[in-house]
This record gives C-alpha cells, sequence and structure tokens, in this order.
C-alpha cells in the first residue's frame, strides 16, 4: 500500500514537471542573454547571468504599456458595470415575487450555453450600428449582463438570513439602503468569486477584441502578443517572445497565488467563464 | 401596521392591506426595473442577434447592391458546396474526438492520484491548474517555440532521447493533433477541479463496503466511483463541448487554419468568412447552425447542469 502510494506520487510529480516545462522554458528563455543564431534556446537550463535584455526589448518594440492600460480598463470597466447589473438582477431574483419569474429567469440561465464567441458576426453588426467599432466600448459592452454573475449572486443573496433586511427595513431604510449598506457587504465571497472569474475571462480574451479593434493604439495585451509571435517568426527572436508572453500572464499568475482558494471555489461554481 | 405602510416598497411589508394605487404600481414595476439594465444587454447581444444571424443566413447581398435578397435556403447550399467548411465540420469531429475524452480521462485520474491534501499534492494540482488561468494566445506563443522544427523545445528534447521530430504544426497530418495536443495540456486541470469536488461528495460508506466485499481498487473505480460520479462527468462533459465549439484562439496564432485546411475549425471558418473574405451569407449560416447546437446540447443538459453546478457546489 504504502509504495503503491509512492508510485503514484513519482508519476504524479513527473506529470507536473511535463506540465509545467512551458512555463518552465518561459523563465528560462526570458531571462536568457542573447545568443548567436539562437543557439541553446530550447534549453530549460538556466546557465547563463540574467538579463533583462529581452524584456527591455519587448517593452521597446511593443506597446505593452499600452496594451496593459487597454486590458485593465476593458477588464476593469466590464466588471464594474456587472456588478450593478448582477446585484440588482440577483437581488430580484432571491427577495422579489413578480409575474413570469421563472421564464425570465430561464431567459437568463439559457445565456450560460449560448456563449459570446458563436456570435462575433452578429454582435459586431451591432457594435457597428452602434458606433462602437473599434473602441474598447464596443469589446466591453456584450458582457455588461452576466447571466452566470446573477445566478452567483441570487444564490448567495438567497443564504442571508432576512432578519438582516427586515431590520434595516424597521429602522426606516429604502430598499436600495438595504442592498447596499446590508446585503452586498454580506455578499462579498460570491462577489469576489465572481470578479475573479470574470476578470480572468476577459484578460484572456482574444477573437472578440481582434475583431472589434483596429488601431494599434486601442490593442489590448493578447491582441498585442499575438501580433509580436507572429512577426517574430521570420525571425529568431525567441527570448523576446517568451519575454512577451511572461508579461501577458505574470498578473494573472500573482492574481492566482494570492487568491488561490477562491480561485478553485469560484471555478467549480462557475464550470462557464465571465 | 403604519410602519408596514410606511415602508411599502420594501418587499419584507408584502401586504395585507390596501395601498394606494400609485404605491401598487410601483411595486408592480420596480422588480422588472431592476431586471431592465441586464434584460436590455442580453436582449442586445444574445437573443437578438440570434434573430439577425437567423435571418442574414435567409438573405443575401449581391456585390454592387445595397439591398438584400431573400435566397431561401442558398447560403446554407453554398456552405455545404464549400469544402472549407465541410472540412472544418470533420476537423471539429476530431478535435473533439481528441480532446474531449483524453483531457477527461486525464482529469479524473488526476483528482483520483491528488484527492488526499498533502502540501506535496496542493503544489502539484496548482501547476497542473497553471495552464489553464493563461491566455490561450498566450499558450499558443509558448507552443509556437516548442513546436519548431529542429530547434525547438520537443525535437531538442526528443534529439537528447535519440527520437526524431517532425514537422507539428507544417505537417497537414499531423498539425491538428498538435493542436489537440495543447488542448489537453490547457484543460485538463481545469476538468480536475471539478472531479476533486465530485471526489469530495462520494459517501464513505459505499467505498468502504465495496471494500469489505473485497473489491480491489480497479473494481471500486469501475463499479463504484466512476457511476458515482456520472453526474460531475456529464458536467464537465457540456463544458468540454462547449470549448471545443467556441475556443480557435490557438488556430488564429499557430496555422490560420493551414495547412491545406486542416486545422480548421468550425468557429475559426465563421471568423475567415466575416473578417477577411466578406461572406456573410456564409457566416450568418454557419454561426445559426453553431448556435442551433448549443440549444441542443442546452435542453438535453439543462437537467444535467443544475444537478452537476449542485454536485460541484
Amino acid at each position: 500500500m504504502k509504495r503503491a502510494s509512492l508510485v503514484v506520487a513519482a508519476l504524479m510529480a513527473v506529470t507536473a514537471f511535463l506540465w509545467s516545462t512551458p512555463f518552465l522554458w518561459t523563465l528560462v528563455a526570458s531571462f536568457r542573454p542573447e545568443t548567436a543564431g539562437g543557439i541553446g534556446m530550447a534549453s530549460l537550463v538556466p546557465d547563463y547571468i540574467p538579463t533583462l535584455g529581452n524584456f527591455r526589448l519587448a517593452f521597446e518594440s511593443g506597446d505593452f504599456a499600452v496594451y496593459y492600460l487597454n486590458t485593465a480598463i476593458v477588464a476593469f470597466g466590464i466588471l464594474a458595470v456587472q456588478i450593478v447589473t448582477i446585484s440588482l438582477a440577483g437581488y430580484a431574483f432571491a427577495r422579489l415575487s413578480f409575474p413570469g419569474r421563472e421564464p425570465i429567469f430561464y431567459v437568463f440561465l439559457l445565456q450560460l450555453m449560448l456563449v459570446p464567441p458563436i456570435l462575433i458576426v452578429p454582435n459586431l453588426r451591432t457594435i457597428v450600428d452602434l458606433g462602437l467599432y473599434g473602441s474598447l466600448l464596443g469589446v466591453m459592452a456584450p458582457y455588461f449582463a452576466s447571466a452566470f454573475g446573477t445566478f452567483l449572486m441570487r444564490q448567495t443573496f438567497r443564504q442571508i438570513p432576512r432578519d438582516f433586511e427586515e431590520a434595516a427595513t424597521i429602522d426606516g431604510a429604502q430598499w436600495w439602503q438595504t442592498l447596499w449598506h446590508v446585503l452586498l457587504p454580506m455578499a462579498r465571497p460570491g462577489l469576489i468569486a465572481f470578479s475573479l472569474v470574470s476578470l480572468m475571462a476577459h484578460w484572456n480574451e482574444f477573437l472578440w477584441p481582434l475583431m472589434v479593434l483596429n488601431e494599434p493604439s486601442t490593442h489590448t495585451l493578447t491582441i498585442g502578443l499575438a501580433s509580436f509571435a507572429l512577426s517574430t517568426e521570420g525571425g529568431r527572436e525567441w527570448g523576446l517572445l517568451a519575454a512577451g508572453t511572461l508579461l501577458v500572464m505574470a498578473p494573472l499568475l500573482m492574481l492566482f497565488a494570492v487568491f488561490q482558494r477562491q480561485f478553485v471555489d469560484s471555478f467549480l461554481f462557475s464550470g462557464l467563464k465571465g | 401596521m403604519t410602519t408596514i405602510a410606511a415602508h411599502a416598497s420594501s418587499p419584507a411589508a408584502l401586504g395585507q392591506r390596501r395601498r394606494p394605487l400609485r404605491t401598487r404600481l410601483a411595486r408592480r414595476t420596480w422588480p422588472f426595473l431592476l431586471l431592465a439594465p441586464s434584460l436590455l444587454m442580453l436582449a442586445a447581444f444574445t437573443y437578438w442577434p440570434i434573430v439577425r444571424v437567423a435571418w442574414e443566413s435567409l438573405h443575401d447581398k449581391p456585390h454592387g447592391t445595397r439591398e438584400s435578397l431573400f435566397v431561401g435556403l442558398g447560403n446554407y447550399s453554398a456552405l455545404f458546396a464549400d469544402k472549407a467548411f465541410t472540412q472544418s465540420v470533420v476537423n471539429n469531429l476530431v478535435y473533439a474526438a481528441g480532446t474531449v475524452p483524453a483531457s477527461m480521462a486525464l482529469a479524473l485520474l488526476f483528482a483520483l492520484a491528488l484527492q488526499r491534501s498533502t502540501r506535496f499534492n496542493a503544489v502539484v494540482r496548482a501547476l497542473l491548474l497553471f495552464p489553464s488561468m493563461v491566455p490561450l494566445v498566450a499558450a499558443a506563443s509558448l507552443f509556437f517555440f516548442i513546436f519548431l522544427p529542429g530547434v525547438g523545445l520537443l525535437d531538442h528534447y526528443l534529439a537528447k532521447l535519440g527520437l526524431r521530430g517532425a514537422n507539428w504544426l507544417g505537417d497537414p497530418d499531423i498539425a491538428l493533433w498538435s493542436l489537440i495536443g495543447i488542448t489537453i495540456w490547457k484543460n485538463a486541470g481545469y476538468y480536475m477541479l471539478f472531479y476533486l469536488a465530485g471526489l469530495q461528495t462520494l459517501p464513505g460508506d459505499v467505498l468502504e463496503a465495496a471494500t469489505i466485499d473485497g473489491a480491489n481498487g480497479w473494481q471500486r473505480l469501475r463499479h463504484v466511483i466512476v457511476p458515482l460520479l456520472a453526474p460531475t462527468t456529464a458536467f464537465v462533459l457540456v463544458i468540454a463541448l462547449i470549448n471545443v465549439l467556441t475556443q480557435v484562439d490557438h488556430v488564429i496564432v499557430l496555422t490560420k487554419g493551414g495547412p491545406s485546411n486542416s486545422t480548421k475549425l468550425v468557429l475559426y471558418y465563421i471568423f475567415e468568412q466575416a473578417h477577411e473574405n466578406f461572406a456573410a451569407g456564409k457566416a450568418a449560416a454557419a454561426s445559426l447552425l453553431s448556435v442551433s447546437f448549443l440549444l441542443a446540447l442546452s435542453v438535453v443538459s439543462l437537467k444535467t447542469m443544475e444537478r452537476g453546478a449542485h454536485a460541484a457546489s
């Protein structure tokens, strides 16, 4: 028995190492000094004196500062609006009874399956009609409502005992004061879980921003990285590509390191992203 | 009583006494006011586009004209006459068959091996989960180098083992399988999470009873654990199928559907028709077919999703 679990542990250690090699390579290659003809680029052994040259080059050849800013505007902008829409809708579904509540809830639920990538063609038309083509707002607009977020907030609000709201009401609070001062603070775990999933989904998104944005000055990190990768093809600037990729991944990996527990919980709750 | 009447708009005060008409009207409408922002957005970007794409799939705008002509199923017959489209459907089926069972099986194995919460297991779980956290574009640009013929990471280390590499992305017989490899690497750890959660809900006494009855490890897995995990499996399957249809970032970065259409997936075909060929009719028809697939999947799986979400949470 003991022996078997040691074998399993050894197998998993090997698997984990294999699984991590792409990241290991990124780390090693991005700090590697330039070599003639890219010799030894594939080595996973850091047999060199680390240099920041690749990162400096990445910032010079790609507008990473602008990409970071645009990506942050998109991801946090979407999240800010979503928090309003999902709190209101989640509250309505959790606490109010009104005609048509069940069918309307299914209208929300179905959006979990009708994921946005499948609707890029008609949505791009809508964005053009609205005059939002080429703007960051055009990238954000389709995500302002979130079925997953509404669902999550509904569950979260339902778990809060009604006594708190009743006490607030007796003290003369309006519904929105109750929502803002009583329910939302108590719903913080749900909001954090949702925020992590939403931020990650939109930080990582590529196809939709690629279709909406036409100016380099509005590009997001993923678009910047993709054009970076395609232009590297000709030359042998693999260290540069590794550095660029690391720059795109770093904020996420740091966020993950800090919020690992919450990440896992919110993934389990969601299954479907953003 | 007066307190309640004074705060008629509060849900806690759902009432016994008749209130002024205005108050009653306000209470009727304000749930809808709360839902309005979300419903407006869902209408604009989920339901209206479906109507629009359905309409567009039945119309065509010949070059140089401004108005659309009704062409019946013309766009659909043009779509199925397009070799690139039928190949993209076949590719997508191969891609599904190559990624879904493999990543789910790996996910289950990982979960079984790592279910005890030790420090070692926590580290390994995090490492396996990492690929699912990073953008698919970032993963693709890493694999750009990994798959590089001759000098890339894969060929470099294969050579050390005395093996010969291949033209991983340039050979039409191999390229799709290279993308399948990336997808399995990226998703297995994510699906593992659901199996880890599923394993925690298994009733311990059933497993114990099976052990006492003399079932060995394999028998317990085959006849007890896997059947009990069926709701989790169904849930993960739905997510995996949605991913198969909606994620093509790696195709855009690595192969652009080539060589000779061997990695063209349906969504990439749609993207290409709309974005590069300006064939709106075919793009609309293919979009509507994808939407129909997802709707059919939702009908089949709505129950599953509810149960799965329950089991997972």
